[in-house]
């Protein structure tokens, strides 16, 4: 083998063992937040990434510092993947002033301005139209940045999502719009909330090159997003990614799940995203089973010290109630 | 000084900072090749360029939504909606979006927008295009209401509003384009926030804002006719909401009317009275009166439109009653 090609193998095996674990770490975050959730330790509601994890790792392994993130209220998975570290989002969960938000925002609303993370956005398709608005910002400033905007698939049937789409074409925006389409808007089933099953084809609609991804499997996440960033990027222009995924626990904790047969949440499970890449490192000899479980390990560890940071944190201070309201008074 | 009307003076300001500072740019439905519906932005287009001057489709969600996401990142946009009802269809953009962004992530984002929506009834457009619903906005903390009622705060408002971090719904009233006043020439800034005394008296209070001034200010004459001196102040902004000159006012003449042209009801007037009670109680000699819109949906009839809105004459009884 080539020195080139040695370094490059070398690159990708750290960059896919980054990739495992992220996915870990993710899924250890959301198994934890549902302990502190039980414990009455986080407040309000808790909407759950596991199963989606293939999802914000694979795409947003090759996102640029200048590309921006944004994204709906299932956003853990996705603040992880931006940068933001595990333990920040563990004390924003837990409502403390060392949270991203300082306790304001909680589950529902992470953001990390330094890392070009743009928030999670509680109201459905409502931060799609501020996708548009970034990207327009990018693009009238002449920056290189592109705006990759994450929602799901309930987004894609309310006015904000048609009129961000339409904007992004008129205008000329440059914006990766990212359908995760895990199946289910709270608990009505695609088929039972909009005309067509198949989402990627709304974008036909405003004549935006599209496509569709396995959302299961983050190398083909990752694939895609290459692909498809390099479109935006190069052309300055919208593309619509559809990425087929599935969450494995109810919409936020406390769903009945009436809406759906646990042998369908079984099903997906044989193609869990983490399991199936697991099984893809060994079996291609790229790391051993115990190499991974020691990497298992480190997250293990990393949750612990998350969690132990955001307990000894102190909660806001009744002042703070006044701060970051207004710029100026 | 050189008298120009309101329309004059918003767009000079407009023009000013378009000129003073490159991330200010417009965004609405007909501000660019039309010019404007009210002719605000005439010229804009030519002389600033279709990057900076944008026509939008008509969907209000996203002109506020897309306005609110650019001044996230940096710019300043001055977001026109055609007219402030049109503001309910962006409502979650401008209650979940503009108000809440800075507060809900902790102070991380700014969002310097700036809302113009032209409001006010009178023109006969019937019930959908004709109401003022200042309080509504000014009921949300984390925005800023400005409503101005002469050129020279219509122009030094909005320049401060373009230059505020926070973001900031600009009303100006429809029927109030070619009123005329005094500006001076260049650039001057008025600060948000602060009520203004536009009348001296010394008999009667009377607080009001935007249309409630042009009003308020022609009944005065009429009570001066009779000897009752009124004096008149112009809050000019909704929120912050300033009171002192009010209260001040309050404590010379004991009696104080409210004239807005919104409904009574939750309106300007009831939260204007309530703070005058809780903070200056004891200088009422009489019950503050409200003068407001009849509270019907306003109907097209142009008899019946004007008997539904505030007028001169139930100002000056409102002050005779308070007397």
């Amino acid at each position: 083998m080539a020195e080139a090609d040695v370094a490059l193998k070398a690159l990708d095996e750290k960059e896919m063992l980054r990739l495992y674990h992220e996915m870990v770490l993710i899924r250890r975050l959301e198994e934890e937040s549902s302990r502190l959730y039980q414990q009455g330790k986080i407040g309000g509601f808790l909407h759950l990434y596991i199963g989606q994890e293939a999802v914000a790792s694979g795409l947003l392994s090759i996102r640029r510092p200048e590309d921006r993130i944004i994204t709906a209220y299932r956003d853990h998975g996705v603040a992880i993947a931006s940068g933001i570290e595990v333990k920040y989002v563990v004390a924003e969960l837990l409502g403390k002033a060392t949270g991203t938000a300082k306790g304001k925002g909680g589950s529902m609303h992470l953001a990390d301005v330094d890392l070009n993370f743009w928030g999670g956005y509680a109201i459905v398709g409502a931060h799609l139209p501020l996708a548009a608005g970034m990207a327009l910002a990018d693009k009238y400033r002449g920056d290189s940045g592109v705006t990759i905007c994450m929602f799901g698939d309930g987004a894609t049937n309310i006015g904000y999502f048609h009129e961000a789409l339409n904007l992004s074409m008129v205008w000329d925006l440059p914006v990766l719009w990212v359908c995760e389409n895990n199946q289910y808007g709270m608990g009505t089933s695609v088929e039972r909330a909009s005309a067509v099953e198949e989402i990627r084809q709304k974008a036909e609609g405003y004549q935006m090159p599209n496509s569709r991804v396995n959302g299961m499997d983050v190398l083909e996440v990752r694939n895609a997003a290459e692909e498809t960033l390099g479109y935006v990027r190069e052309n300055g222009t919208p593309y619509f990614l559809e990425v087929l995924t599935y969450r494995y626990q109810g919409h936020s904790i406390g769903d009945p799940e009436r809406y759906r047969e646990s042998d369908e949440v079984d099903q997906w499970r044989k193609d869990d995203p983490i399991g199936f890449f697991r099984a893809h490192l060994v079996d291609s000899g790229v790391f051993s089973s115990d190499e991974l479980t020691k990497e298992e390990e480190l997250v293990d560890q990393e949750i612990e010290e998350a969690v132990e940071f955001a307990e000894s944190s102190p909660n806001p201070p009744p002042e703070a109630l006044f701060e970051d309201i207004y710029a100026e008074e | 000084m050189a008298e120009i009307t309101m329309r004059e003076a918003i767009s000079q300001a407009l023009w000013e900072e378009m000129e003073r500072d490159e991330r200010v740019f417009i965004m609405g439905e007909e501000v660019g090749l039309w010019g404007g519906t009210y002719a605000v932005t005439r010229g804009f287009y030519d002389h600033f360029g279709g990057e900076r001057v944008r026509d939008t489709p008509i969907a209000e969600g996203v002109i506020v939504g897309a306005a609110n996401g650019a001044a996230m990142a940096g710019l300043r946009p001055v977001a026109e909606l055609m007219t402030i009802n049109f503001a309910f269809l962006a409502m979650d953009q401008i209650v979940n979006g503009s108000a809440k962004i800075r507060a809900m992530f902790g102070g991380q984002f700014a969002v310097p927008i700036v809302i113009r929506a032209v409001g006010g009834g009178g023109r006969q457009l019937g019930a959908t295009h004709s109401q003022t619903p200042d309080a509504v906005f000014a009921h949300f903390p984390g925005l800023k209401v400005i409503a101005p009622a002469t050129p020279y705060d219509a122009k030094g408002l909005l320049k401060a509003a373009i230059r505020t971090e926070d973001p900031v719904m600009f009303i100006e009233h429809a029927t109030m384009y070619q009123t005329k006043g005094e500006v001076p020439e260049g650039d001057y800034v008025e600060p948000i926030g602060i009520s203004k005394v536009q009348r001296e008296g010394t008999d009667v209070t009377i607080v009001t804002y935007s249309k409630g001034l042009q009003l308020s200010l022609l009944a005065a004459d009429l009570l001066a006719a009779e000897g009752i001196e009124a004096q008149i102040i112009d809050l000019r902004s909704l929120r912050p909401l300033d009171l002192e000159p009010a209260i001040e006012s309050l404590k010379r003449t004991n009696r104080v009317v409210i004239v807005e042209e919104g409904w009574r009801s939750y309106g300007v007037g009831a939260e204007v009275a309530s703070r005058l009670y809780e903070e200056a109680f004891d200088y009422f000699d009489t019950p503050a009166k409200r003068v407001a819109q009849v509270e019907v949906p306003l109907p097209y009839n142009r008899e019946l439109e004007q008997l539904a809105l505030p007028q001169v004459e139930d100002i000056v009884k409102a002050v005779k009653e308070v007397l």
